[in-house]
């Protein structure tokens, strides 16, 4: 395949006002992206159908949905770490260890490295996009609901890294995820479980809801405690610029999770949320020899940031070789292709160069101006932390309850995120993780749909999860990131000893 | 602001004049789309609010809203408990708004809880097998499955009791088979029905004219039957119907709108007339082209009866197919 497309698409990117429109796009992203419960899903769907009645051509809408794409990529990582609040669901995992930074008085560095490490991401995705869209687009159409399956098995098995020093908790944790994952309609069945004959619940749980609620509402909370009880907080923003050794430190993590990051987000049934949780906790399962993970480890920082970044790059694979979303937001970008009577497909890189190039081309653009942006915004968006809480705590809980309302239309979903932040202040309270809930309520949706579909398919055989090549892989690496890691160490041991 | 709304309060009575004596739109018009924003109802109220305004029937644009869940119901259950009365509110549905009324999966409210006000266009379910595949007819197909239904696992864009479940049951149902033994693959919509085919995951997909098309056109699946009443024009004209090729069943999707049971005659009649004129109009006849939909109108009393007859019609249709 020749890359002529690409030229066409730089020289239709270029144009002054397709610059602008990007950088338009990339500001409104970031701002997107960092305001809890609005996500890039919502922010495109708003801008479509002003795009459309401006009569921007195709290529210009299509540039200006993609800034706003990445740049919500961006943006996510902003509330994660300074508030601990996610911005978007790309974005949960980065507060693990994003927000502990913040606290420790080094929120400057950790927007930097974060930045630093979602542009690696966001061009690596990119140049995976360029040069290996169709090879990709194949081998993902090889995933069915048995290799899916076995997807989130090794998923589950990366798992065995968060468990840490209290495995029952984790487990508790991971449980409590996995049940409130099964609220709503029986994906197969099409029957309605724990919905209390509840039409709000009948679509189960929303996971902006679930994080929302378990983020900002019980962090508001802990943050209104600290206040009566007098706790001081943080007020130091620190250096806001990065240490060559923090970049080499985090350079392992950020192609790891650029790496990981990509091909989920080629694979059309998992999103940003999978891509980000899957390389956090491998990159836990790698790096994590002291225990410093969860406690404001850069590379916990940078390894989901690259992971996101770069899965939004991913997505658009099927999106423009097989014209099926890879992810909610690419499916409305889909939608606005066919609103200009465009069909995406194989065929669109040769019948229309000038938009799969420019769409291609706007996303390594896309990435150089977020980085840009993001030098001086880090200045900026840091003294949020210098906010007393009087405004602080009253703002997050605006923020979630019109973000939520805004994208729900209904007093009950607000209701469901106020009692899930309830439980989740308590859980914190009694000493519990919220990775480990967030986890096991993404995996295990994809997890049992799949597993019903692959049984639905094989007539009940078990046989069928071990059939492919791409399922024994998936089978071989689970048990070695299950095992592997406790082996070597058993056998390092062993060695030491000998010595 | 006081001399534009002048000038709009103006511009609707005298329309309001021209359309003779029936009431005119409301100023301020919404169509709710009771999903996320790149859905089925999406497209049905972008169709109603880009066409109403191109063709100068509403002065403003329409405001599109998203209320999503339950494929609907909770929208529908927003209108009845909330919004019954708003003369302004058009709420967007389809076949599987009344697919679910008939399962009783809108909550404790029934088909006559709001006013059906007509419908716009349609789609049509379409059988499709992968381009590989050696069935080249649905009889070829049927009668390959009515062998070995277990070799033959069938994956649509929903749940049991979908839409596209539905058309597998009555592809079932068409070979001879039982429908409640049918190795049905519940997939999240259209896109993951076309990868599954293509990766030989599954064997027969159902989905959607519209969706299908480009992907038929583009020679990565073949789509062997439409389930429509009569030949489709266009890109599908040379595709037999199902019934063309002897059998018993179709699959209409069509694409309409509700309004609250406490809306005025008047103000119901506003909508209906609006949609009257709407049809005959270039613009309209762009924008549903321009959404791969079907033409396909049915207003007012016509529309109300045609809800009704499905949702008795997909009663015995789940009884029959063991729901």
């Amino acid at each position: 395949m020749t890359l002529d497309y690409l030229w066409t698409g730089f020289s239709v990117a270029l144009s002054w006002q397709n610059l602008l429109i990007g950088l338009v796009g990339c500001f409104l992203g970031t701002i997107i992206g960092a305001l809890p419960a609005i996500g890039p899903i919502n922010g495109i769907a708003l801008l479509l159908p002003i795009a459309y009645t401006l009569g921007l051509p195709p290529e210009s809408t299509m540039i200006l949905l993609a800034a706003i794409y990445t740049g919500s990529e961006y943006g996510g990582r902003i509330s994660s770490i300074l508030l601990n609040v996610p911005g978007d669901a790309g974005a949960v995992m980065t507060a693990l260890d994003g927000n502990p930074l913040a606290r420790q008085g080094r929120a400057g560095e950790a927007l930097m490295i974060s930045g630093l490490s979602s542009f690696v991401g966001g061009i690596i995705g990119v140049v995976g996009l360029t040069l290996f869209a169709p090879f990709l687009a194949s081998l993902a159409i090889g995933f069915g609901p048995a290799e899916y399956f076995v997807l989130m098995v090794f998923a589950f098995a990366t798992l065995g890294s968060m468990v840490g020093s209290q495995p029952v908790k984790t487990l508790i944790g991971c449980v409590l995820g996995l049940m409130l994952a099964t609220v709503g309609l029986d994906p197969t069945s099409g029957a309605y479980r724990f919905t209390f004959d509840s039409p709000e619940l009948g679509d189960g749980i929303d996971f902006v809801v679930l994080v929302i609620g378990l983020f900002s509402i019980s962090e508001a909370m802990l943050m209104l405690e600290s206040h009566a009880t007098g706790t001081s907080i943080v007020g130091k923003v620190g250096r806001t610029f990065v240490r060559w050794k923090d970049v080499v430190f985090t350079t392992g993590a950020t192609l790891r999770g650029s790496i990981i990051g990509f091909v989920v987000g080629v694979l059309p049934g998992t999103g940003a949320s999978v891509a980000s949780a899957v390389s956090y906790t491998l990159e836990k399962r790698v790096s994590d020899r002291d225990g410093t993970f969860g406690k404001g480890d850069m590379r916990g920082l940078a390894s989901p940031e690259a992971a996101n970044n770069s899965c939004a790059a991913g997505a658009f694979v099927p999106m423009l070789t097989l014209g099926v979303p890879g992810s909610g937001t690419t499916a409305v970008m889909l939608g606005a292709l066919m609103l200009y009577n465009i069909q995406p497909g194989p065929q669109l890189f040769a019948e229309r160069p000038e938009i799969v190039g420019g769409l291609i081309a706007s996303l390594y653009i896309g990435n150089v101006l977020l980085l840009l942006l993001n030098i001086p915004f880090v200045g900026i968006f840091s003294r949020l932390l210098l906010l007393p809480n009087w405004i602080l705590v009253p703002g997050i809980l605006v923020l979630s309850v019109v973000g939520v309302y805004s994208t729900h239309a209904s007093v009950e979903a607000v209701l469901l995120m106020l009692g899930i932040g309830c439980m989740g202040w308590l859980l914190r309270k009694l000493g519990f993780d919220m990775a480990p809930i967030i986890l096991g309520f993404v995996l295990g949706k994809v997890m049992e749909v799949n597993l019903r579909n692959a049984l639905a398919i094989s007539g009940g055989e078990l046989s069928i999860l071990f059939q492919s090549h791409i399922s024994i892989i998936l089978w071989v690496l689970a048990a070695f990131v299950a095992v592997g890691p406790w082996a070597l160490q058993r056998w390092s041991r062993r060695r030491a000893a000998r010595v | 602001m006081n001399a534009t709304f002048t000038k709009f309060a103006l511009a609707g009575l005298v329309s309001a004049l021209l359309a003779g004596g029936a009431v005119a739109l409301p100023q301020k018009t919404e169509c709710l789309a009771g999903a996320k924003p790149g859905g089925g109802f999406d497209v049905t109220c972008r169709l109603a609010a880009n066409s109403l305004l191109a063709a100068k029937l509403i002065e403003q644009p329409m405001v599109v809203t998203y209320m999503e869940g339950g494929v609907g119901a909770i929208a529908y259950n927003h209108v009845v408990g909330k919004r019954a009365a708003d003369p302004s509110l058009i709420v967007a549905a389809s076949t599987g708004s009344a697919l679910l009324l008939a399962q009783g999966k809108f909550g404790s409210h029934d088909e006559n809880a709001v006013r059906w006000i007509g419908a716009l266009g349609a789609d049509y379910g379409v059988i499709v097998v992968s381009a590989d595949s050696p069935y080249k007819t649905l009889k070829e197909l049927s009668d390959a499955y009515g062998a070995n239904p277990a070799s033959f696992p069938i994956g649509g864009g929903g749940a049991v009791g979908s839409q596209d479940w539905m058309k597998a049951a009555l592809i079932a149902k068409g070979a001879g088979q039982d429908p409640k033994k049918m190795r049905y693959v519940a997939l999240e919509g259209g896109g993951a029905v076309l990868t599954s085919l293509e990766g030989g995951h599954i064997k027969i997909g159902a989905g959607d004219a519209s969706e299908m098309v480009k992907h038929h056109l583009a020679g990565k699946v073949r789509i062997l039957a439409v389930m429509s009443p009569e030949r489709l024009t266009g890109d599908l004209a040379n595709i037999p119907t199902t019934r063309e090729q002897g059998y018993d069943f179709d699959w209409v999707i069509w694409r309409g709108y509700y309004t609250g049971a406490k809306v005025s005659d008047a103000d119901y009649a506003a909508w209906t007339d609006a949609f009257g004129k709407l049809v005959q109009t270039p613009e309209f006849k762009a924008e549903l082209a321009a959404r791969g939909l079907f033409p396909y109108t049915l207003i007012g009393p016509a529309f109300d009866a045609k809800v009704k007859s499905d949702v008795l019609r997909f009663k015995t249709l789940a009884k029959e197919a063991g729901l």
